[in-house]
């Protein structure tokens, strides 16, 4: 059974060139890719989740409000029916030289199942996506 | 007598209107309205109107054609059931308007008892079920087609959600003996809109099973046929000026305003795309052939709401104390909705009314802009169509091209410099249907697209 994947980058954040690689990624890697583009909101990928019954919320934040903009979004995830959702998040999180470490940390505990750092690998994305979904590694 | 001749029905609410055309001049040769006799047999105010109209060739009438639209006893009514508000449900919505229907419940996620209860009681004509994209959520519009199986629903439903669901929805509906159609999802993926086919279907049903059970049936002694629902004649009529045909130049993205007694509706044909670079378009793709219905804006049934959504004090202010007791002259028009303005305190009004129904129908209908910042700067994010670039604006309706100043209601529609953020048309032609053709021309498309074109290009005059 084929993965659905909700993809985008959150907020006021125009990024648009990563958003374009990873959908192109995870279509070859053979997921079912909703691509939301730029300025997406927290709930905007919600709605989208529910509609398609999506498995996974892969979700960019390259302009540094990662904090602000995903605050809640577990919460938000859990109220609207899809708890259980796995959440991905990468990008440029923060600003300034900060401790990645903490950074991951600091992610993790709001929810996000896979906080991927800066300057990832793309096919360590799709690589960890299919190990998390429970998929055999094509690669 | 020539063949022809051709006649143009439309079974309005209040008024049956009739439109001869002779098809080899191209010419109108004559128009009459009749008060409407749906509450008792449709055939009697339609034959008072043949008579008359007959009367205008001045011999035994002979006609080519005798085409029919309805929007009496209360227009097709239909209910949309979609799953999440700005997702299937707009586009189950907005299928249902663009078919020419009239939305009389929208309701989305799991259907309470209550709702299905609402649903029973406003006993729509279709119901129109979606839910789900293709291969997402199957639960919930099979919970929904349950609810339904069991509920005391008789009219047709369309189904038009996740494709995935279709055969269980459909035995399940078809296990409570209701009649049920499948069509294409109105939402195949995200941000995918499709509803071409649904929009065929309504039309069908129309045809089949409406007419018939609102006791239009009789009508059809008399003339060819009823072919669809007046709103989409009208849309039809719009698109066909809009695009031209291959041997007749159309005027290109159009507008229409259509201000009625009970409703404002707005048509608009273009795909809207932003006007200005660096703006970035968002929420559900526009349909390029959009209808949208304010129900609040009706110059007779809902003049309250017209006053009430600018506000007593403002509207007044606009009326520059030409009208003494507003709430009376008000009331008046509710009570007495197939009344003329008569006196210079009632024209002023009317054109009051007109002007803030005209303004407030495009401001819904059309895009918005709106800024945001962010640490790269600002943004502009355009939702909805963008109308600037469209050159034509065509106004029709009853209180437009009857009421007393045309031009200045029209010219509400206008993009303005106070309300920079709506994108509304800068500089189009001011057009209005003073002949009250649309319709026949939406019907008369069906069968000579060439000769349609001409006629409308023909009447439409030129206001600004």
């Amino acid at each position: 059974m084929q993965k659905t994947v909700i993809l985008g980058v959150i907020g006021v954040d125009a990024h648009v060139v990563g958003n374009k690689i990873i959908a192109q990624a995870l279509k070859d890697g053979g997921f079912k890719v909703v691509n939301l583009g730029t300025f997406v909101l927290a709930e905007d990928f919600i709605k989208a989740a529910i509609e398609t019954n999506a498995d996974a919320i892969m979700i960019g934040s390259l302009c540094g409000h990662g904090e602000l903009d995903c605050q809640g979004f577990r919460e938000k995830c859990i109220e609207a029916g899809k708890g259980n959702i796995h959440l991905v998040l990468g990008g440029n999180l923060v600003v300034g030289k900060q401790e990645w470490e903490g950074v991951h940390k600091k992610f993790r505990r709001m929810g996000f199942d896979r906080v991927h750092p800066p300057g990832v690998a793309v096919k360590t994305i799709i690589a960890d996506l299919k190990k998390d979904l429970g998929l055999a590694d094509g690669t | 007598m020539e063949p022809d001749h051709a006649l143009f029905v439309d079974f309005g609410s209040t008024f049956t209107k009739i439109v001869l055309v002779n098809l080899a001049t191209e010419e109108v040769l004559g128009r009459v309205q009749t008060p409407s006799t749906v509450e008792t047999d449709i055939t009697i105010g339609l034959k008072r109107g043949l008579e008359a109209i007959g009367e205008v060739l001045g011999g035994p009438p002979v006609y080519h054609h005798k085409l029919a639209t309805s929007s009496a006893a209360g227009g097709l009514r239909m209910v949309a059931i979609g799953l999440i508000p700005d997702l299937t449900v707009e586009a189950a919505k907005r299928a249902v308007l663009g078919a020419g229907a009239k939305v009389v419940g929208v309701y989305a996620y799991r259907l309470t008892e209550d709702e299905i209860r609402a649903l029973e009681k406003a006993a729509p004509d279709i119901i129109l079920l979606a839910g789900g994209t293709d291969g997402g959520d199957r639960e919930n519009v099979i919970n929904n087609a349950e609810s339904l199986r069991r509920s005391g629903v008789k009219a047709p439903i369309i189904y038009a959600g996740n494709k995935a669901a279709s055969d269980k929805v459909r035995k399940i509906l078809t296990a409570g003996h209701k009649e049920v159609v499948v069509a294409e999802n109105v939402m195949p993926e995200i941000g995918v809109l499709k509803v071409e086919q649904v929009r065929l279907i309504i039309r069908e049903l129309f045809i089949k099973r409406i007419i018939d059970a609102k006791g239009l049936k009789n009508a059809e002694q008399f003339i060819d046929s009823i072919l669809m629902p007046t709103p989409t004649a009208v849309l039809n009529a719009a698109k066909l000026l809009a695009e031209g045909t291959p041997n007749e130049p159309g005027l290109g993205d159009l507008v229409v305003v259509d201000i009625g007694g009970a409703t404002t509706d707005i048509h608009s044909i273009g795909l809207g795309a932003p006007t200005e670079a660096g703006v970035i378009p968002k929420g559900l793709p526009e349909p390029y052939v959009k209808r949208t219905v304010e129900g609040d804006l009706g110059m007779r049934y809902n003049a309250a709401n017209i006053v009430l959504a600018v506000g007593k004090e403002k509207f007044c202010q606009q009326l520059l104390g030409m009208v003494v007791d507003l709430d009376q002259a008000v009331e008046k028009l509710n009570r007495k909705p197939d009344s003329l303005p008569g006196q210079k305190e009632e024209l002023a009004l009317d054109v009051e009314l007109a002007r803030t129904a005209a303004r407030l129908a495009i401001e819904r209908h059309a895009g918005v802009i709106e800024v945001a910042y962010g640490p790269l700067g600002q943004f502009l994010i355009q939702y909805g169509k963008d109308l600037r670039g469209i050159k034509t604006v065509i106004g029709t309706g009853g209180p437009l091209i009857f009421g007393p100043d045309p031009e200045t209601v029209l010219k509400e529609t206008l993009y303005s410099a106070a309300n920079p953020f709506s994108l509304k048309p800068k500089e189009p032609a001011l057009y209005l249907d003073e002949k009250y053709l649309l319709y026949a021309i939406g019907l008369l498309a069906e069968l000579y697209p060439d000769k349609a074109l001409r006629i409308a290009k023909k009447y439409l005059r030129r206001v600004h």
